[in-house]
């Protein structure tokens, strides 16, 4: 008996070690973050950093505005879920609910390999058809723009939706679903007035989980937006706060550097306030 | 017992082997100064490092300016700048050694009719004077201006050769010459540029001032988008052993493939 309990304690205290691990980590770079993001705001001031319109990192008078960069990202990832959400959600519906059972195992795995595919395959797609593909339908002199962001960024984000989405509607009890049949309603009705009403915090969740998969994609975003830092335009060349810092890091030296650092500062923001938006939903859900 | 007779070979050999191998060069090389020659002077530093391997190799990218200040002022044992040095910086003693040329293709897409462009023309193309290539005689497009990130040694070779520094417009900033190379071969209205070692099949380079870009016409001076890369030591002062064993090296035909490699072209 007491051997066991010692065992016991010893296993609790190998997952609390591992458990912090993952915690240590997250602080750690948080950390790190703030120490090596706060000189360049103090520098630059947090007003022009935060809200001057010009980038010229490299010039002989150094401007470093990221403003550019935070409204590309917003209205990237906005662009995005705009695209992506309303087609990942039907997807989710139909696929839990009315899909034949062989169709639906198909299109699962289909969506789960969409999911493992690399950023960089998705850039380099978007680079050779969709950026040409651009350029030749709206008549526009060169196809990387905010739109080839969007578009590849709304393909990205559909796995998270469809697949998160789906496990909720699946969870949603089928007496529920019985009782709605048995009062008459058609099966539209019923998987609209009453599964989606119950699953609506994991389809929120999904929802958010594909914000936060689009603002911290790099990779894709940078082959295919053009990489110029100007005002967000649907057909104009945009920098994203991603591809700000992961495109000039490699050759950046002093107060660049610094910069690069703030703007991924900046991003942790961001990220922070999704996930916080994440618990709220789940946590309204599980209330309501 | 039986374990240590490997051992027992092995020290044999190593006795054996030491002396042939007379005073293996050693000490530390240090170089500072252009930021461009990163990936020239990196491969061949990695590449002297693996031969003499008490030899310590170090290079400092601070820019061609503070390069030169270095050397001056002996704070690192060679100079790097991709650059020929000024008048007066000669004048404190300076001497400049080319190590290798660093050209520039300019380039655009194989459906383009234009084959020719001045360096003022690249000029105003860059800085958004010209805009259509039916003014320097091409059809009538807008031009598609692809460059690379800043603090790439090829925008700021392209740069300082055009004298278009931070007054390029461009409508995209890749951060890789393929990248640069792609996109140009996509786009009939796209002009760019990359480094002449990387220029591939999908791309035509253009000619500047009626020279087409080469190995021969960069080395000649004749192709003009282009600048040296510059090694600077002071005259009269001695070299330590590792580091003239390094500078005879990497100015030897032995080091041009490197060069080469590294996408530069070698002067030696």
């Amino acid at each position: 008996m007491n051997t066991q309990r010692t065992f016991e304690y010893l296993i609790h205290g190998f997952f609390l070690l591992l458990g912090l691990v993952a915690v240590g980590c997250v602080l750690l770079i948080t950390a790190y973050l703030v120490f090596s993001g706060l000189p360049a705001i103090r520098e630059i001031g947090l007003a022009d950093f935060l809200f001057g319109d010009t980038w010229a990192s490299t010039a002989s008078e150094p401007r470093f505005g990221i403003l550019p960069f935070i409204l590309t990202s917003i209205w990237g990832t906005a662009g995005a879920i705009a695209l992506g959400v309303p087609v990942g959600f039907f997807t989710a519906v139909w696929l839990a609910k009315m899909a034949p059972v062989r169709v639906c195992r198909f299109m699962e795995s289909a969506v789960s390999l969409l999911a493992g595919i690399p950023s960089v395959v998705y850039g380099l797609v978007g680079m050779l058809v969709l950026v040409p593909g651009i350029r030749s339908v709206f008549n526009v002199p060169d196809g990387a723009s905010l739109l080839a962001a969007i578009l590849v960024l709304a393909v990205m984000i559909l796995p998270s939706i469809i697949k998160v989405s789906m496990t909720a509607l699946q969870a949603v009890p089928q007496e529920y679903e019985d009782a709605s049949f048995a009062l008459g309603a058609t099966s539209v009705e019923t998987y609209f007035r009453v599964s989606v009403p119950a699953a609506r915090s994991g389809i929120a969740a999904s929802v958010v989980l594909g914000v936060g998969r689009a603002i911290g994609e790099a990779m894709a975003v940078m082959m295919v937006s053009g990489n110029v830092a100007n005002m967000p335009s649907l057909f104009e060349s945009v920098r994203f706060l991603t591809s700000a810092v992961a495109s000039e890091m490699s050759y950046s030296s002093g107060l660049q550097r610094e910069a690069l650092f703030s703007i991924a500062l900046v991003l942790f923001f961001f990220i922070l306030l999704i996930t916080a938006s994440l618990n709220f939903f789940l946590k309204r859900g599980r209330e309501a | 017992m039986k374990r240590s007779i490997p051992a027992l070979v092995l020290t044999v050999l190593m006795a054996v082997a030491a002396p042939a191998d007379a005073k293996p060069l050693s000490g530390m090389i240090s170089t500072d100064g252009s930021s461009s020659m990163e990936k020239v002077i990196g491969s061949l530093g990695e590449a002297f490092e693996n031969e003499h391997r008490k030899v310590k190799f170090t290079y400092n990218p601070t820019g061609s300016g503070a390069g030169i200040a270095a050397a001056r002022e002996g704070r690192c044992d060679i100079g790097l700048a991709s650059r020929d040095l000024k008048e007066e910086e000669k004048n404190f003693g300076l001497t400049a050694t080319v190590l290798a040329y660093d050209g520039i293709a300019v380039i655009v897409n194989p459906h383009n009719p234009v084959k020719n462009l001045t360096l003022v023309d690249l000029a105003n193309i860059y800085t958004g004077k010209v805009v259509n290539w039916k003014e320097v005689g091409g059809q009538d497009s807008t031009i598609v201006l692809i460059g690379r990130e800043a603090g790439s040694g090829t925008r700021d070779g392209f740069e300082s050769v055009t004298n278009t520094r931070d007054a390029c417009k461009y409508r995209q900033e890749l951060t890789s010459t393929g990248d640069v190379i792609t996109t140009v071969s996509q786009n009939p209205a796209a002009i760019g540029y990359a480094s002449l070692a990387s220029v591939k099949k999908s791309v035509r380079p253009v000619s500047i001032e009626g020279v087409a870009p080469s190995e021969k016409s960069v080395k000649d001076g004749s192709y003009k988008v282009q600048r040296p890369f510059v090694l600077v030591t002071v005259e009269g002062r001695e070299l330590s052993p590792a580091a003239q064993a390094f500078f005879d090296y990497i100015t030897s035909p032995a080091a041009s493939r490197i060069i080469s490699a590294a996408g530069a072209v070698p002067a030696h």
